[in-house]
């Protein structure tokens, strides 16, 4: 079998772990193995049926007192065990933050291989020797890796394909399995959660105003901030912004911040260098403001003015007030 | 409180990444090194904590003789003591890694006594196989958590206490590690300080220990780096000038978010 481990917060399924599926289920296909999902600390007849519409056969469920919210150690301890009981061919993750974390306790525990962020992987008829393509630099680089293990780990690399449901969605069984936990593996259980913000956040707004080092200065992102509330979005930021100390690092777009999905994305006075595109790459649109028509940012989007934001930006703001007047 | 710190020496891309003509590595003639941002952060990370609680920082790199410059930088913002596994530079796997980094700390606690906190960045910044710092604090029975955005050291409880704050969507989940413990650092935890004219003199008289290691390879091994191909895409130009602001809520209202 070819082993999904489904990333969930207290029950709500990650797109990262939907993403595995599809993943999953093309890499199954191809080996002519049946595609089961792991679960977690969970059992929910919700995420199994989910499971099964993005094509997990079986759904392996398992429960236990330290699994009553998500710790990496308690996790993984979890998975390695399923693994141990299961004897999958290949095991795969979904390349989130928590979907990495855990495969890689998962590999310490078996002292086996892992390769995180897998855009392709090829078995090679199944001797045991894959060739596997997959992301350095956040996807700004490739790397062709060989792998030799008879139980590959792996992860997908985050946002590289869409999540799709299977035509043919069978209703999947599922099926507890017994994990002994030692209760000292909670000590890596989250302990509380703080929430700062309700509601949109960088992650998942539709529109994000990201502004760069042309901004110029802290108060000057505040025509940006009346521009995203306007619209139901967030600031984004550049990481020379952060840098500078201009705005706080949890709004930064990048290969070490945020990865960005909305629907259009306004990047003003940004260059566009390497680590700023890796996070706003899976934009569906991207529209840049830049006084540089040559900047790697305005040759990338799909529209662009080439004028000082500092109009720019306020006048988006104007002609949106007088269109709704 | 002993604290250490492993860091990687990565080339400081600009706007493009190219490959050395054998495909095995970045070409860095253009760009030079700099130590991997997390781990950056990671070091200055552990310095404030010292400045707090006292103690000293260990900094450990496995890398070519050059990561001996990733040294003497964290040497001159703060750190008391380098050590360099030395390679020769090819890209080691991240099981062999994992297993020369157990060692020399094995070695360096055996020496000195046991480190109350290992410090690694969450992932390095070129490879990125988001995976030794959990390898090595699994194989030393140290509880981790990984992209940790907040330390908060809490030297009477107990053995001690790292609460440490990891980001989520619009706001952060709380963990409590009891000491001795080892984190995955994100950047942002803090924004790094530049290197004081004091702490540049200090950094060259740092003395780096250096070590070898007989780890052997695991099971991943690169065969060549190349670029993904790229989508050229058509730009159009609304405008030089603000009067742009109509074509451009044209948009917004054509892709229904306004």
């Amino acid at each position: 079998m070819l082993l999904v481990v489904l990333e969930h917060d207290r029950g709500a399924m990650d797109e990262a772990a939907r993403e595995a599926l599809t993943f999953g289920r093309g890499l199954a296909a191809q080996m002519g193995l049946p595609l089961h999902a792991a679960l977690i600390g969970a059992n929910d007849a919700e995420l199994v049926a989910e499971a099964g519409a993005f094509g997990a056969e079986t759904v392996y469920t398992a429960v236990h007192e330290v699994l009553s919210d998500f710790g990496p150690e308690a996790w993984g301890e979890a998975a390695a065990e399923m693994i141990r009981q299961l004897n999958p061919r290949a095991v795969l993750a979904g390349g989130s933050e928590r979907g990495n974390e855990i495969m890689a306790q998962v590999a310490a525990r078996l002292d086996l291989p892992m390769v995180a962020n897998c855009l392709e992987i090829d078995p090679n008829g199944g001797a045991g020797e894959w060739t596997i393509t997959r992301q350095q630099w956040g996807g700004s680089l490739l790397e062709d890796a060989s792998l030799v293990s008879e139980r590959p780990l792996l992860t997908s690399g985050l946002h590289t394909l869409a999540a799709e449901q299977t035509d043919a969605p069978a209703v999947p069984v599922a099926q507890a399995v017994e994990v002994d936990l030692d209760p000292s593996l909670a000590r890596t259980v989250v302990k509380d959660r703080v929430v700062l913000e309700a509601g949109v956040t960088l992650s998942t707004a539709p529109v994000v105003i990201g502004g760069g080092r042309g901004v110029g200065s802290p108060e000057a992102f505040a025509p940006l901030e009346e521009l995203a509330a306007m619209l139901g979005g967030r600031v984004g930021c550049s990481r020379a912004v952060t840098n500078n100390g201009w705005r706080p690092h949890s709004d930064q777009v990048g290969q070490t911040g945020t990865r960005i999905t909305p629907e259009i994305y306004i990047a003003s006075g940004i260059s566009g260098a390497i680590q700023h595109w890796v996070g706003a790459k899976a934009s569906k649109h991207i529209l840049a403001i830049n006084i540089d028509p040559e900047a790697n940012m305005v040759v990338k989007a799909d529209w662009a003015v080439i004028a000082d934001l500092h109009e720019v930006i306020p006048a988006i703001t104007q002609e949106i007030k007088r269109r709704r007047a | 409180m002993r604290i250490l710190c492993c860091v990687k020496r990565v080339p400081a891309p600009g706007a493009k990444i190219n490959v050395t003509d054998d495909g095995l590595a970045v070409d860095a003639s253009h760009l030079g090194f700099a130590t991997s941002p997390h781990e950056e952060c990671g070091v200055e990370e552990a310095v404030q904590i010292t400045e707090r609680h006292g103690g000293e920082v260990t900094v450990l790199t496995l890398g070519p003789p050059e990561a001996a410059d990733q040294l003497r930088y964290a040497a001159s913002v703060g750190a008391h003591h380098g050590v360099l596994v030395a390679t020769d530079g090819s890209a080691w796997d991240p099981q062999r890694t994992a297993v020369a980094l157990t060692d020399a700390i094995r070695g360096l606690e055996a020496a000195d006594g046991p480190f109350d906190l290992l410090v690694f960045g969450n992932e390095s910044a070129d490879s990125g196989g988001f995976q030794v710092g959990v390898r090595v604090a699994y194989a030393l029975g140290r509880p981790i958590v990984n992209g940790i955005k907040g330390i908060e050291v809490d030297a009477d409880a107990g053995d001690g206490v790292v609460r440490a704050r990891r980001e989520i969507d619009g706001g952060f989940e709380v963990y409590e590690l009891p000491m001795p413990a080892a984190v995955g650092v994100k950047e942002g935890i803090n924004l790094p300080r530049y290197p004081t004219m004091r702490g540049r003199l200090a950094s060259k008289k740092l003395e780096i220990a250096e070590q070898a290691s007989d780890a052997e390879p695991g099971g991943q091994s690169l065969v060549r780096l190349h670029r993904p191909r790229e989508t050229v895409t058509e730009t159009v130009i609304l405008g030089n000038s603000p009067e742009a602001a109509s074509a451009v809520v044209d948009v917004l209202e054509e892709l229904g978010v306004v």
